[in-house]
């Protein structure tokens, strides 16, 4: 059974068809990327799978349950997570906070334990408050555990907001141009992250780039779109010397 | 030891507050503006949960409290006073100690499902459409009290005073102010774990950034639920304290006047805070007894203040700083965090 399988995913804003009938299928433990120009509808396929918008068509499915109607936190505790375009991270509050609140779906308490700090709060906090230090630890983001957000370096946001994601233990990790606005040291940071979270958990990666260098090192399947239409599928090879594709990036070379 | 330093420290105050009014050290006067702070404290500390954590504007505090007020008013009089229309009292004094706290759990209950009115909306309406949301729903609970005549109407509803005669016939002392600290102490100290915890943190999440907080797996819906009851509800358990410290209440003193007050002792305390919201309704409570010989003025010179705060200081005296924050040394003692 594959882990996504997405058929025939129609978005439509008004009169413009944002995504068209677009159809993956993605197994475990993949590293995919999804490229095209500006304003192709890769944010808005990203948008439909954790479910921030619904699909005017076709459908989802994760793991061969169907998430059409679940809310976007009942798409996250299903095992998807994801970055944002610009960085949404919790601002005000400091970094651990940041990835213990996204741990939320499997509190496990009620507010009535909040309340009264029972033993299955105590447990529960202590469970979640281990998980975020490992993964600080293993991320290199000890240091600024206890720094605000907005404080820190771009590059170092980055690899929070990298963090709070695989804080929800995802089986699926959506990245959405992780490379933005990134200088090249930094980028060269985050090949090796994306490549040692792959490596590390067993967890499938789809991310929306545009930076060729990062795309070309990491992934083993690309799939291209372009008006919402899925132009080209294949591996990196094949998409560099596809002409469809060089046509949709490049223009056409008749004058 | 340093942990529960505290904790005593706290209880040792109120038993001194109380044993100081006991002996009449503190005179009626005094003793009763102790008890309008501690129902500030409440008030502010509550509604700080909405419009400081959650980044909401909600203008209708009044009105929960209202609802609070006469629902545990309406059981302590069914209980242990003697009314035209309800009757003879249906409980022996004895009972007030247990009676007591029920009507006021009772009235907290009543006014966080009247919190709902205001909660549900809020899953799709923000910002300012919420605040006139608030509003109305202070509007409606007035203009319903307003309209039963069951209740008093707009003459307002007595009778609390005999719950306090009743506890005061068992065992004489200030009951009242007892409750009223404890009732305080217990507002604070709920809305503490909350806003410490995983689950509390969501508020804040979703004042920051609410997308962000429901992609990453937090249920707003339901944090919106809980802040809103339990902001809605310590505003009712205040509200039946007011009603039973004065032993009189109308519907006039849950208007709008009364909700914008409690915003302002938010907003000069700062948003976001639980001690800064607490020391704004101690301040709050003075200054308007301090400024009494002005008179009329008053009211001059307390918006004035505002204004200047807002102009200097737009995140209010502590805002998203605890005491702790302030004086790092208290930390070993309390974190607010």
């Amino acid at each position: 059974m594959s882990l996504l399988e997405i058929k025939g995913l129609t978005r439509r804003f008004g009169g413009l068809i944002a995504v068209n009938d677009f159809n993956i299928e993605l197994g475990e433990h993949e590293l995919v990327a999804l490229i095209g120009p500006n304003g192709a509808g890769k944010t808005t396929v990203f948008n439909l799978i954790s479910g921030f918008y619904q699909p005017s068509e076709g459908s989802i499915s994760l793991m061969g349950k169907d998430t059409k109607g679940l809310r976007p936190h009942q798409v996250t505790a299903a095992g998807v997570a994801r970055t944002f375009q610009g960085i949404r991270l919790w601002s005000e509050m400091n970094v651990l906070d940041n990835i213990r609140i996204a741990q939320h779906y499997r509190m496990g308490y009620s507010l009535m334990d909040c309340f009264l700090r029972t033993k299955n709060y105590m447990l529960r906090e202590k469970a979640i408050d281990t998980i975020a230090w490992e993964l600080l630890e293993a991320m290199d983001l000890k240091d600024c555990a206890l720094e605000l957000p907005r404080n820190l370096p771009y590059g170092v946001q980055r690899r929070v907001e990298i963090a709070r994601a695989m804080s929800v233990k995802p089986s699926l990790l959506l990245l959405d141009e992780p490379a933005a606005g990134l200088n090249s040291a930094d980028v060269e940071g985050l090949i090796k992250l994306v490549r040692w979270i792959y490596d590390t958990f067993p967890v499938t990666i789809w991310m929306i780039e545009h930076q060729m260098t990062v795309v070309m090192s990491l992934c083993s399947r690309i799939k291209v779109v372009d008006f919402g239409t899925t132009i080209a599928d294949g591996t990196p090879e094949e998409i560099q010397s596809n002409p469809t594709v060089i046509k949709a990036y490049l223009g056409d070379d008749t004058i | 030891m340093q942990k529960h330093t505290v904790t005593i420290g706290l209880f040792a105050f109120i038993v001194i507050i109380v044993a100081l009014s006991q002996f009449h050290v503190l005179d009626h006067y005094y003793t009763s503006v102790i008890m309008f702070m501690g129902v500030n404290v409440m008030l502010a500390s509550s509604l700080n949960l909405v419009n400081g954590y959650m980044g909401e504007f909600s203008c209708g505090h009044g009105g929960f409290m209202c609802v609070g007020a006469y629902v545990s008013s309406l059981c302590t009089v069914l209980m242990f006073s003697k009314n035209q229309i309800l009757g003879a009292p249906l409980l022996p004094p004895q009972m007030a100690f247990i009676g007591f706290p029920l009507a006021l759990l009772a009235g907290s209950a009543a006014a966080a499902i009247a919190g709902l009115v205001v909660a549900i909306p809020s899953f799709k309406t923000r910002g300012d459409y919420l605040a006139i949301i608030t509003l109305a729903a202070n509007y409606i609970i007035i203009s319903a009290i307003n309209n039963m005549e069951i209740i008093g109407g707009p003459r307002g509803f007595m009778g609390m005073s005999a719950t306090d005669r009743a506890l005061r016939g068992v065992i004489d002392l200030p009951w009242m102010l007892i409750f009223v600290l404890l009732g305080t102490v217990l507002t604070v100290w709920l809305l503490r774990r909350f806003v410490s915890s995983t689950l509390g943190k969501g508020v804040p999440a979703i004042c920051q950034d609410e997308i962000a907080a429901e992609i990453m797996s937090v249920d707003t819906n339901r944090m919106k639920l809980i802040a809103f009851m339990l902001s809605s509800g310590l505003a009712g358990l205040a509200g039946g304290l007011y009603a039973h410290v004065l032993g009189y209440v109308n519907p006039q003193s849950f208007d709008i006047m009364r909700s914008t007050e409690v915003m302002v002792m938010v907003y000069l305390g700062g948003m976001g805070s639980l001690s800064g919201a607490a020391i704004a309704a101690i301040v709050y409570t003075v200054l308007m007894e301090a400024l009494r010989f002005l008179d009329v003025w008053k009211w001059v010179v307390i918006p004035l203040l505002l204004i200047l705060l807002m102009q200097f200081r737009p995140e209010g005296l502590m805002g998203n700083k605890e005491l702790s924050d302030l004086f790092p040394k208290l930390r070993k003692y309390y974190s607010f965090k």
